[in-house]
């Protein structure tokens, strides 16, 4: 094993995602401690772009692992390609990005290798052969620190939005392919179809602005004028449990304990009363703005900026307010 | 069809959780323990496949954890399971996700299984570690935080339907297999009375280190774990929020301005 610190980087849809280059921050600050080098490890099929990107990071290896077995997403290929990686790198840390795909493959192939796993991690450090990593837990309502205890390779995920994305680098890193020997009669469980992805608006959790709404918007049919200040602002739209549970938005746009955790920049809360289990999924938002009618609704606790109005006054106003801001 | 449903015991949503005053543990005084919310709707999914299926396929619940955790087993039992085991010795104290996956899959193994079902993560420390590593450990197909699935009429295979980032993957995986349980899937029931008071006459199969072939001391509880929570932080303060008055139209300039001078957001 050797000091080095492998970066797992996610291909969605032939993108090459954003918290690749947040993991070569992580992964970068972790390789001053261990004095080992950052490299990537890339899995797909007809991923050139992706490989030429990976390539433009300040890192020293691009491990390729390119198979048409690869094409789309299984636990059980990227599992096999990614130990394929692993055991050719070697490295003594792997990171993920704390994303669907990343937990789903590293839970796998931690349990493989018998692997340290810390899960969505708000920081991470090394000192002393230990790997730390800062966690939060119960939904965010308190930080948990983990340490490793054992010898032997250590993985974590990194929850998005933490660390800046790396700049680009000198250039000079060099591609490795790694053979795969896995064969598709090993894999059981493929992905069929991928749909909503075209929807155009991006995920909650990779968001870095967040439109977010309540009971009080009173029909799915309302959530519309959050949508038009998304739009202007190339927002998401988010929604609390009760919006959710009373029909007025998808829960895939549920934010909180049972819905998503997330930490935009700007969190904009519509007619959200602020009930502890929304507050822990959107607390670490860098700023959030929070607009009630009512003047002792509990988001006003969490909000950066208040303003006690009627929602449907309000939102459309800074909709137009930010129109002529871009415009300007 | 033997179908398994991994369940959890977790402090309900509600609860208040701060950290012990030398902050080591999570203070765990009048805290409330409930099933894990996304099991529910594993129990759920499957008593659904077994009422279908109205054969002999029987439904056992598994949960790991101190004696707390039978109540979340007689739930499950209540909802409608057949058969129910609590795994607990006091060598797994202390134990990390991925060492507690390897007992559970052992116990699994025993049991034996067509289909396991779990919830997406647990509430309490979202790790979403331990179904991935029960189906690695068991070298089955995994598919995680489903939201609809349907079982082939031979019950070989299952397409399910799961949550990624901005959309949904459509997933078609072969049995045996690990579903794991997103909001969304199903309503879960309420346990009927008469389900209550049939659950309380169940006994409830007990597994202990002891009966898990092969595994020592060393290999579970805080000795087998390769990580351990050393302590726990609460969390920064928010500075207080700068309520913004006038009338809307001066509040939406006034926010505007804020957001853009003094925040630099937008």
């Amino acid at each position: 094993m050797t000091n080095d610190v492998l970066v797992f980087a996610e291909i969605r849809s032939n993108q090459f995602k954003k918290i690749n280059r947040e993991l070569v921050s992580a992964a970068t600050k972790l390789g001053g401690k261990t004095g080992g080098s950052v490299d990537i490890a890339l899995l797909g099929h007809g991923i050139d772009g992706a490989v030429a990107e990976a390539m433009s990071l300040p890192v020293r290896k691009v491990f390729v692992v390119e198979s048409p077995i690869l094409e789309k997403y299984s636990t059980e290929g990227y599992a096999g390609g990614l130990e394929a990686a692993v055991r050719q790198a070697d490295p003594g840390i792997v990171l993920f990005g704390a994303t669907n795909m990343g937990k789903d493959l590293s839970a796998r192939l931690a349990a493989r290798l018998g692997a340290a796993l810390m899960t969505d991690c708000v920081d991470i450090d090394f000192e002393n052969g230990v790997l730390k990593g800062k966690r939060p837990v119960f939904s965010g309502k308190v930080y948990a620190n983990v340490v490793s205890t054992k010898d032997g390779i250590k993985m974590a995920s990194i929850r998005p939005n933490i660390y800046p994305p790396a700049p680009k680098g000198p250039g000079g890193a060099a591609r490795v392919d790694v053979a795969l020997s896995l064969t598709a009669d090993r894999i059981h469980g493929v992905v069929k179809d991928i749909e909503g992805a075209a929807a155009g608006r991006k995920d909650v959790t990779e968001a870095d602005i967040i439109v977010a709404g309540g009971r009080s918007l009173k029909s799915e049919e309302n959530f519309k004028i959050l949508e038009e200040l998304a739009d202007v602002l190339g927002a998401s739209v988010g929604a609390s449990r009760a919006a959710v549970d009373a029909g007025y938005a998808p829960h895939s746009r549920q934010i909180g304990q049972t819905g998503k955790v997330v930490n935009p920049k700007l969190y904009i809360a519509c007619g959200v009363s602020g009930a502890i289990q929304h507050l822990v999924g959107m607390r670490t938002s860098k700023v959030i703005v929070a607009i009630n009618k009512d003047p002792n609704a509990s988001i006003f606790q969490t909000a950066d900026y208040g303003i006690v109005g009627d929602i449907f006054e309000i939102v459309p106003l800074l909709t137009q307010e930010f129109k002529k801001l871009s415009s300007a | 069809m033997k179908i398994v449903v991994l369940v959890k015991n977790v402090p309900d949503t509600e609860a208040k959780i701060k950290p012990t005053p030398d902050r080591t543990k999570i203070d765990t005084q009048g805290i409330k323990w409930v099933m894990n919310t996304f099991d529910e709707y594993a129990v759920e999914a499957a008593l659904q496949l077994k009422e279908k299926f109205k054969d002999n396929s029987t439904v056992t619940v598994i949960s790991l954890g101190p004696d707390r955790v039978l109540e979340t087993l007689r739930t499950a039992l209540a909802m409608g399971a057949d058969e129910a085991v609590h795994v607990w010795d006091s060598a797994f104290e202390g134990a990390d996700m991925l060492t507690n996956a390897k007992i559970l899959s052992k116990v699994v193994a025993s049991v034996g299984f067509d289909l396991i079902f779990g919830g997406k993560q647990g509430i309490d420390y979202d790790a979403a570690q331990t179904c991935a590593a029960v189906a690695e450990h068991l070298g089955i197909p995994q598919v995680q935080i489903v939201t609809k699935f349907e079982l082939s009429d031979d019950r070989t295979t299952i397409v399910a339907r799961r949550r990624v980032e901005g959309g949904d993957e459509v997933v078609e995986v072969k049995l045996p297999a690990v579903v794991t349980c997103e909001k969304g899937l199903n309503e879960p029931r309420y346990a009927s009375l008469p389900g209550i008071m049939k659950a309380k006459k169940k006994e409830i199969k007990k597994v202990g280190l002891a009966d898990l072939g092969g595994l020592t001391a060393q290999d579970v509880g805080a000795a087998g774990s390769a990580t351990m929570v050393v302590g726990y932080e609460t969390l920064p303060e928010r500075p207080a929020c700068r309520m913004i008055g006038g009338d809307p139209a001066q509040q939406v300039a006034d926010l505007v301005r804020a957001l853009h001078d003094e925040a630099k957001v937008i």
